[in-house]
């Protein structure tokens, strides 16, 4: 059974046709590329994926499982996670206390537990902070553990938000625009550490770039969309050559 | 000469000290023993201990509210209500139900179902929450606070809007100290579970907070039914002093108190509730020479105050008293005992 199936699925803003007819299907341990222009709706997949829209029509599901109306921490709870284009760090908590936060899901105690700090409470609080400061170290962020997240430079905060995804346990973790306002050097890092994610914690990864060098030699299969419509999906190198793909990132060539 | 060194690490040792369990444990129990003593040799005056009571009943108010406003990030302005629901029930149940021999053998119960009473209603204005946010839900509160008061003006059997009256007078220091300190413990214990770190997650990022598999229906409701059983016990507590209470002693001016004493203190941090509620109580105690005059004088101090420190006394800062040593001591732990870690390129 495929970790991911994304069939047919259309979704509308007023009216405005977002994306059309969008067809995924995701084995385990993927590493797969959304590229296209701006507007073309690649994080709206994203979105409907992780259950902050309401698709028009069609269906996802992840190990068979119907995505489509849960609630969108039941959706991460079952093991998908991603991050954002705009980091959306919670700025004013420790950076271990955003790792931290990742772990409601997998905690099980409830709340009159939690107000009296007793058994279950106690012992799973130490469980996540073990696991939480080893994801930390992981990701070479213990060192910061305790300073505000907002205090950590760009790059460190990416990582950050990386890490999160992570703490969730997730099978299947979203990548919108990892690379966005990074500079070369840093993509080169940031590729190392995509792979190193993938088969460190056994995930399948869909980015979201517009950076093609990263693109290119990452993924091993892209889907374009242009204007909510899948124009393209294969290897890179077919993608490279693909005159649609050209036509729409370039323009067409307009006959004289 | 002193050596710089020394006093460093005696002041280290000093602050370690300070937070270990037993010595937090012994120095709640030796002050719980004190609220006995106080009233019984009469070692400060009766005024003093009133005075003592309205500052453990409003740091009650002011915690729990800052488990809303502070923590969770939201606008209630409608905290008065949900005393005014503890206050009317655990009334109402020591009046008319327990016979008086055994009135001060009951309490506690009369001020938990005050307690419970108004942690049902808080429980009703959670729901708008789930949609709701910002001003939008302060504007939910207010209108909460005022369907409450008026609620209370028109049913005759709680005397309406002459108010209620016949309690006996069972509400003593220790009784005080008591609820104050559970309060206290319970809504740290909460803030520093994964509840707690759910409500700040809401806080900074409500979306990011449930894609991070935070349920945020449940951390709400249990943000509101916590908050709002801690103001209807401080209700409770608030009755059975005064022993007289109306309507009018809820209305939007109550509100305002508690909100004042939260951004005073600091949102988000207990320490500050705590100072936020000693410092207006007093304040207010200490001003009233000056009659009309403090009314002018204390949104003064105000204004400044969100001029100068808009995010209070200690906003978004914990003395370390507060926070649990599983917390405190997290990554100093982690970095004795870790092993070789491999981490990526």
């Amino acid at each position: 059974m495929a970790l991911l199936e994304i069939d047919h699925l259309t979704h509308r803003f007023g009216g405005l046709l977002a994306l059309s007819d969008f067809n995924l299907s995701l084995d385990g341990n993927e590493l797969v590329g959304i590229i296209g222009p701006n507007g073309a709706g690649k994080t709206t997949v994203f979105n409907l994926i992780s259950g902050v829209y309401r698709p028009t029509k069609g269906s996802i599901s992840v190990e068979g499982r119907e995505l489509v109306g849960l609630a969108p921490n039941r959706i991460a709870a079952l093991g998908i996670a991603r991050t954002f284009q705009n980091i959306r760090l919670f700025k004013d908590l420790s950076v271990l206390d955003n790792v931290r936060c990742a772990n409601y899901g997998q905690a099980g105690y409830g709340a009159l537990l939690a107000l009296f700090r007793l058994g279950r409470c106690r012992r799973e609080e130490a469980v996540i902070i073990d696991r939480s400061m080893e994801l930390l170290t992981l990701f070479q962020l213990d060192g910061h553990a305790e300073e505000p997240s907002r205090n950590l430079p760009y790059g460190l905060q990416r990582r950050l938000e990386i890490a999160r995804a992570l703490a969730t346990r997730p099978k299947l973790l979203l990548l919108d625009e990892p690379a966005a306002g990074m500079n070369p050097a840093e993509i080169t890092r940031l590729m190392g550490l995509i792979e190193w994610v993938r088969k460190a914690f056994n995930v399948t990864i869909v980015l979201i770039e517009h950076q093609m060098q990263l693109v290119m030699n990452l993924c091993e299969r892209l889907v374009v969309l242009d204007f909510g419509v899948t124009i393209a999906e294969g290897k890179p190198h077919e993608i490279r050559s693909d005159s649609r793909v050209l036509a729409a990132y370039l323009g067409e060539e307009q006959p004289a | 000469m002193t050596d710089p060194l020394i006093g460093k690490s005696l002041m280290g040792q000093a602050r370690s000290l300070a937070n270990r369990q037993w010595f937090k444990g012994g120095l709640v129990a030796a002050a719980f023993l004190l609220s006995f003593v106080i009233p019984a040799t009469g070692l400060l005056d009766q005024y003093v201990q009133l005075i003592l009571m309205y500052i453990g009943i409003n740091i009650i108010l002011t915690v729990s509210l800052n488990l809303i406003n502070g923590y969770m990030g939201e606008f209630s302005v409608g905290h008065a209500g949900f005393m005014a629901v503890g206050a009317y029930t655990a009334s109402v149940i020591s009046v008319r139900l327990f016979p008086v021999p055994w009135g001060p053998w009951l309490f506690p119960v009369a001020v938990a179902a005050g307690g419970l009473a108004a942690a049902v209603t808080g429980l009703l204005v959670a729901f708008p929450s789930f949609k709701t946010r910002g001003d939008y839900l302060a504007i939910v509160t207010l209108a909460f606070g005022m369907i409450v008061k008026s609620a209370i003006e028109n049913i005759d059997a709680l005397g309406g809007p002459r108010g209620f009256l016949g309690m006996e007078r069972l509400t003593t220091l220790p009784w005080v100290f008591f609820w104050t300190a559970l309060s206290i413990l319970a809504i740290r214990n909460l803030v520093y579970s994964r509840f707690g770190r759910g409500i700040l997650s809401i806080r900074e990022d409500e979306i990011a907070a449930e894609l991070s598999t935070v349920d945020t229906r449940r951390v709400k409701m249990i943000a509101f039914v916590v908050s709002s059983f801690f103001a209807g016990v401080a209700g409770a507590l608030f009755a059975h002093l005064l022993q007289f209470i109306n309507p009018r002693v809820f209305d939007i001016i109550k509100s305002t108190d508690i909100l004042i004493m939260v951004y005073l203190g600091g949102i988000g941090s207990l320490g500050g509730s705590i100072i936020g509620a000693v410092v207006y109580t007093v304040l207010l105690e200490l001003l009233r020479p000056l009659g009309v005059w403090r009314m002018v004088l204390m949104p003064l101090v105000l204004v400044l105050l969100m001029i100068y420190r808009p995010k209070g006394i200690m906003g978004l800062r914990e003395f370390s008293w507060f926070v649990p040593g599983a917390d405190l001591f997290a990554s100093r732990r982690w970095h004795r005992k870790k092993g070789t870690v491999y981490g990526p390129p």
